[in-house]
């Protein structure tokens, strides 16, 4: 028996877990449409690879990754694609999300699967590549594309633990529980898997003790490859990722730090399986298993393609009459779904069908009484009381300082408050509002370089013009004193001379023409604009000198074009202004020596 | 006393050693730029409008840190850039002037293209390069880098561009200050 680690708080809400654990999952029907967002996890939507009116095949890829922190979308099931519009999203604000409307043509007719039968020979680059291109998503809420996680950069070489979480540990909520019960073979497949992709030397799955049989299932399954099975102790949040990878290795990660740096790596049992069922049989994720519960008739799990429709999920186990909103997430970490006609994302494990007899509405909030439960529940070991003080009074600063992004938003403090406060409200205003603020800063640095590029880009097209004119004037003078000197038959050495004395002359000129500009601006412009200006002026004094020379100064780089981003201006300014110094120099000593040939 | 003598010695000798490593320090390090010209300029929104009658936001932040002008000039900062510039300054709070420009919501420009002549006044008179274009071809803006400024409409021969509220996204969104639903009770409080 190993020894479990505590984490600090934690709450032991009633479980509600045994209305929905006790029969078997189901396969959903397959709905004759299915809406398919493209934006199944953080990061950026999808970009659609489809086109309206094509026919595809069940697991063909629909619309492909964009950006790092995307995920790819597949076809949950052959038919045609009759749109790809904004549709309702299972997301809080209630906003539209482009989704891929697909009707079913009721054939189920696969595209040729591709396993990777030699993984085990495969690195874990590879492995990663290919879940990539599955659209594996961490399927325990936060939907975090996996490959990522076994891509990161680990921090000790190979991995020290993989920790598996099956702790399961939010009320009503039991997808993980009969999937363990179910199907511990094909997730032990997936487990092995992961650990082959990130070397781990030692797999710990840990699942909370009031699911016996998942522990029993799983334990049967993991002997024949060497895991272990924890039974962890019921108690809220536990199957936080931070928490279960404290109570089994007893390290605690702090924010902001990677798990693998700490040697640990944290997988959900329902993404595992779905890793095993892509690298194994070739099925990208396109179904998952969703908890159906709360004022339901006949709570159950069922089996349901991504896309599937809310309601249509809800209308299998019949909703009760007085239900007056569904809760998708659990009941402590969940958010009410603004519009049931949305489609089932990768996020969905759980509907809960909330009504007023089952859920008596929360009773209004009173003042904090500063009793210190919440602060004793957190898990983070926050002071929620205080917390709440400085978003409720939007004073942001002082939140973040006492640590707002640690919360994970478990609920647990809202959950004891006595005075009926709802917290994680409050947190997530104050954190939507410091990201808000965060993305106003941004976009207010950028129109202050652009602005200032700007400016920088009027100043240099004046000076250039300026030099412009002083090269025609100068050589309109040279012509004239060739033509003068030819007339009066002066010595023939003497013409470059001159044409050099006036060209120096309306080089004088143009300098005293552009030289206030930089002073009259110089506040708006940093030293690096500043640089840039001169080089450019240098870049005509020198372009001047070539002309006037323009057999000695063959050896003269092409000007480089400006920077049009603001973001490597100084860089780029210091290299244009060392060449053209470097090419004034040069042309100054080819002039020189023009001069001195002929003198002999 | 020839104890005296070195103790004097060697602080004279002291003092002048870090006299001279702190007269080559405060030449070597010396801060180039007004930093209070840059705090305050970081503060505003950089929106570039000119309705603080300044020619652009640093301008204003360096009439404002010479004390030469009011903290609530700027109405793109809205009430919260005044309270900033208060607190960075020193000064007491000081609402928007009753007549002068009141904040508004942010909003981007949108040029009506197939209006659009191809004019380029409106390029000239972005101050942060936000439209594209060139002569005798359809404009656009760019909306991210767009600010807001309004300082292009009014050069626009056709008034084609105007004003629209940046689109509401799940990027962009927010969550609500929580509140206390309010329940109608009026059949139930007459009693
Ligand atoms: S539990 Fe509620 S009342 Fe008690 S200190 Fe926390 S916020 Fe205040
Ligand atoms: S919601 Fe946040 S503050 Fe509240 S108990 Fe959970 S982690 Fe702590
Ligand atoms: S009023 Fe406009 S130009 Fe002046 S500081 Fe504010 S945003 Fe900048
Ligand atoms: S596009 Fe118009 S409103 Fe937008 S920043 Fe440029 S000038 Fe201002």
């Amino acid at each position: 028996m190993m020894p479990l680690f505590d984490f600090p708080g934690g709450i032991h809400p009633p479980e509600n877990k045994a209305q929905s654990s006790a029969t078997p999952i189901r396969q959903a029907p397959l709905p004759p449409q299915l809406h398919v967002a493209l934006r199944q996890s953080m990061g950026n939507a999808a970009r659609p690879c489809v086109a309206i009116g094509d026919r595809v095949a069940k697991g063909q890829l629909i619309a492909s990754a964009d950006g790092r922190l995307s995920a790819a979308v597949h076809a949950p099931t052959s038919g045609v694609v009759s749109a790809i519009a904004p549709q309702p999203f299972a997301h809080p604000s209630g906003l539209p999300e482009l989704a891929i409307t697909l009707d079913s043509d009721g054939e189920e007719r696969w595209i040729e699967r591709q396993p990777l039968h030699d993984w085990q020979q495969r690195s874990g680059a590879k492995i990663r590549d290919f879940l990539a291109q599955m659209g594996i998503v961490g399927l325990g809420g936060a939907v975090f594309p996996s490959h990522l996680k076994l891509g990161l950069k680990l921090g000790v070489s190979p991995l020290e633990t993989l920790v598996i979480n099956g702790a399961e540990c939010e009320p009503y909520i039991s997808c993980d529980d009969r999937l363990m019960r179910e199907r511990a073979d094909a997730i032990c497949d997936g487990i092995a898997v992961t650990r082959h992709a990130l070397q781990a030397r030692q797999v710990l799955i840990g699942i909370e003790d009031n699911k016996p049989q998942a522990i029993a299932a799983m334990q049967a399954a993991a002997a024949a490859h060497g895991f272990g099975v924890v039974a962890v102790p019921t108690k809220y949040p536990s199957g936080g990722a931070k928490q279960l990878i404290r109570i089994l290795t007893g390290k605690a990660i702090p924010h902001g730090v990677r798990a693998t740096e700490h040697g640990v790596q944290c997988f959900n049992v329902a993404t595992v399986y779905a890793i095993g069922r892509a690298v194994l049989h070739g099925e990208p994720l396109i179904s998952r298993i969703v908890t159906l519960t709360g004022a339901v008739e006949a709570a159950a799990n069922v089996e349901a393609l991504i896309g599937t429709p809310l309601d249509q999920l809800l209308a299998l186990v019949r909703p009760h009459r007085d239900s007056h909103e569904v809760v998708m997430g659990g009941p402590l970490m969940g958010f009410t779904l603004p519009d049931l006609a949305a489609g089932l994302t990768k996020a969905g494990n759980c509907l809960l069908v909330k009504s007023p007899a089952l859920f008596p509405p929360r009773p209004p909030a009173q003042a904090c009484i500063r009793c210190g439960d919440c602060a004793s529940a957190c898990p983070v070991s926050l002071q929620p009381m205080d917390l709440f003080w400085f978003a409720k009074a939007k004073n942001f600063d002082k939140a973040q300082q006492w640590q707002l992004f640690d919360c994970i938003e478990c609920g647990a403090c809202s959950y004891v408050c006595p005075s009926q406060i709802p917290l994680v409200d409050y947190y997530r205003f104050a954190k939507s509002e410091i990201w808000a603020a965060e993305r106003d800063k941004n976009a207010a640095n950028l129109a202050r370089q652009r602005h200032e590029f700007r400016q920088f880009r009027l100043q240099r097209d004046k000076a250039e013009k300026a030099q412009r004119l002083a090269d025609k004037a100068a050589q309109a003078a040279a012509r004239q004193a060739a033509s003068h000197s030819a007339a009066a038959n002066v010595a023939p050495a003497s013409d470059p001379k001159q044409a050099a004395i006036a060209a120096a002359m309306a080089r004088a000129a143009a300098q005293r023409e552009a030289a206030p500009l930089p002073e009259q601006h110089s506040s708006g412009l940093n030293d690096a604009k500043q640089a840039a200006i001169a080089a450019a002026m240098a870049r005509a004094a020198a372009r001047k000198a070539a002309a006037d020379e323009a057999k000695a100064a063959s050896g003269q780089p092409p000007a480089p074009p400006p920077s049009s981003s603001g973001l490597d201006d100084a860089k780029q300014a210091a290299i244009a202004a060392a060449m053209a110094r470097a090419a004034a120099r040069k042309a100054a000593a080819d002039q020189a020596r023009a001069n001195q040939q002929p003198d002999p | 006393m020839s104890q005296l003598l070195i103790a004097v010695a060697l602080m004279l000798l002291l003092a002048l050693l870090l006299g001279a490593i702190l007269g080559y320090a405060s030449v070597r390090f010396r801060v180039k730029a007004d930093p209070l010209v840059d705090k305050i300029d970081a503060i505003l929104p950089q929106t570039q409008c000119g309705q603080c009658s300044h020619p652009g936001c640093r301008p204003y932040a360096e009439a404002l840190a010479a004390g030469s002008d009011d903290i609530n000039k700027c109405p793109p900062g809205g009430e919260d850039g005044i309270r900033k510039l208060a607190e960075l300054l020193g000064v007491e709070f000081k609402p928007f002037g009753a007549d002068a420009p009141q904040p508004k919501a942010k909003a981007v420009a949108l040029i009506d293209e197939a209006t659009c002549i191809g004019c380029t006044l409106c390029i000239q008179a972005c101050p942060v390069d936000a439209i594209l274009g060139a002569a005798k071809q359809m404009h656009t803006v760019i909306a991210s880098e767009c600010t807001g400024c309004e300082l292009c409409l009014a050069p626009c021969p056709v008034d084609c561009i105007r004003m629209i509220p940046p689109g509401s996204e799940l990027t962009n969104w927010k969550w609500r200050y929580p509140t206390i639903p309010i329940r109608n009770v009026s059949s139930g409080a007459t009693r």
